[in-house]
């Protein structure tokens, strides 16, 4: 496999998809600062409508795709979200519903169990609910919160809690597993925030420093010991203080499609912050030409693209070269090494942000339709396609 | 769901597939996969023909029998791969005994 020319696109060589993100709707009533959305929200009036999503569903599983992950946004604020679940069902499709849960009463989740919904992913801000609901922004929203894990599980569904964890609650991650355990998950993401979107525009507020982190992680490894065949803990790391990159989506046009509110095409659900794209809609093409055969998807496919140091890299089948979205942010190339692999030369922005750890924390600027301009003068001159 | 000790497997286990844990065979694959929550699992032929056996009525020691017989093999050492591979799966949460 060292010859460049063994890892042509062919295009009747890509494996099919594994999963769909189905970003239904922007709209939500949280304004989580470590929201990954784009900073441009899509409007209600610019979202696919009903049909659409099913065809769109319909598509995904003859594409070969297993899994679809219903998202956002909130899902729940779409009043059709049990048709799209009964639809995806009945295409065989395994449904899975992402969600802030503050709306999740009995009658919705009685009408997704009876649509066919295999599980629920539940996101928590805090175990402090003071702390908790100052992120979300929604008064008593960890209560509903908890609320609703308590009927995900009377309901018979198997319950997934996302734990985001950042500079402002690390403290509290020993309490946030046990708190998963007590509602009754079967498994517990503890997700350190990833800075796309208006978490980039957060970071300061939001990123730990390196000693929060390694505490965080031997609490961890320390709760899966203990926890081994009770609780299946998944970990993400922020990556600004690793030395290895991520292997983001697990390469790009590898596994994943995302669809954002308004149809778009996306190989991840940061890419349309890469300039240079014409990102395929799906009211003008079918998920299959989309994934084998647009520019979108094949641009960073495979290792072909690759420049040096990932070119020869002995790791670029394991982590395709980390993160695109991350590479242009921090060094404005979207074709770069990301910069928080070890060989990568343009690390300087990565370094301030992870030095900038020492100071205290910014106030949130919170993820809502409104915020746009106060986001994006956050994020300037500092990361809108500027080189170091 | 999740209340109890951790869970051990031995030959008299009765395993199964979690509820909306589903072993599906896909078209488009054309191949057999296990779908589980935010994880998909693809199973070679030998624990496909196990995870086919997990009826939520069978001990581990039967179904043990069975592979043994219809494939030839030394029952004990089927056995023993068989609790490790479905130890291996209980951890992963995929797989439960219906006693526990």
């Amino acid at each position: 496999m060292s010859a460049p020319d063994s890892t042509k696109i062919d295009p009747i060589t890509i494996d099919p998809p594994m999963a769909l993100l189905a970003e239904v709707t922007h709209r939500c009533p949280l304004q989580c600062p470590y929201c990954s959305n784009p900073l441009e929200l899509d409007r209600v009036r610019n979202e696919l409508d009903t049909e659409s999503w099913q065809r769109v569903l319909d598509e995904a599983a003859q594409l070969g795709m297993l899994q679809v992950h219903f998202s956002g946004g909130e899902p729940l604020v779409r009043r059709d979200l049990e048709t799209l679940v009964r639809h995806a069902t009945k295409a065989g499709l395994y449904t899975n519903l992402i969600t802030s849960a503050v709306q999740l009463d009995e009658k919705r989740l009685a009408g997704l169990v009876a649509a066919g919904l295999e599980h629920v992913q539940i996101s928590f801000q805090d175990v402090d609910d003071a702390s908790g609901d100052r992120v979300a922004n929604y008064r008593d929203a960890q209560r509903l919160k908890r609320e609703a894990a308590r009927r995900v599980g009377a309901a018979g569904l198997p319950l997934t809690v996302n734990a985001v964890v950042h500079r402002q609650n690390l403290e509290r991650l020993p309490a946030m597993i046990d708190a998963a355990v007590e509602l009754g998950a079967r498994r517990l993401e503890v997700a350190h925030v990833q800075y796309y979107g208006w978490a980039l525009a957060n970071r300061a507020a939001l990123l730990p420093t390196r000693e929060q982190l390694d505490a965080a992680t031997a609490t961890v490894e320390a709760a899966r010991e203990r926890l081994r065949g009770r609780l299946v803990i998944d970990y993400v790391v922020p990556d600004y203080h690793a030395a290895l990159p991520k292997a983001c989506m697990s390469g790009w046009g590898r596994r994943f499609m995302n669809i954002s509110p308004s149809g778009k095409a996306l190989p991840c659900h940061a890419a349309e912050t890469l300039p240079g794209f014409d990102f395929p809609s799906v009211r003008d093409g079918s998920l299959a030409d989309i994934w084998h055969k647009s520019d979108a998807f094949n641009r960073f496919r495979g290792t072909q693209w690759m420049a040096e140091p990932c070119r020869s890299c002995d790791r670029r089948e394991i982590d395709w070269g980390g993160c695109r979205c991350q590479a242009f942010a921090l060094t404005g190339d979207a074709a770069a090494t990301d910069p928080v692999c070890f060989k990568a030369t343009r690390r300087g922005k990565l370094a301030a942000a992870v030095e900038a750890t020492r100071a205290a924390p910014p106030s949130f600027i919170y993820r809502r339709m409104g915020g746009t301009a106060e986001a994006q003068a956050a994020l300037q001159p500092d990361e809108i396609g500027a080189e170091d | 769901m999740n209340d109890g000790p951790a869970i051990k497997l031995d030959a008299a286990t009765v395993p199964r597939l979690k509820p909306h844990v589903r072993l599906q065979f896909n078209e488009a694959r054309k191949r057999w996969v296990v779908q589980a929550p935010e994880r998909v699992l693809m199973p070679d032929e030998i624990a496909v023909t196990v995870l086919q056996r997990c009826d939520g009525a069978a001990t581990i020691a039967s179904i043990a029998a069975g592979l043994a017989r219809d494939f030839d093999a030394p029952a004990d050492v089927v056995q023993g791969d068989v609790i490790e591979m479905l130890q291996d799966l209980a951890e992963k949460g995929i797989i439960d005994d219906v006693r526990a």
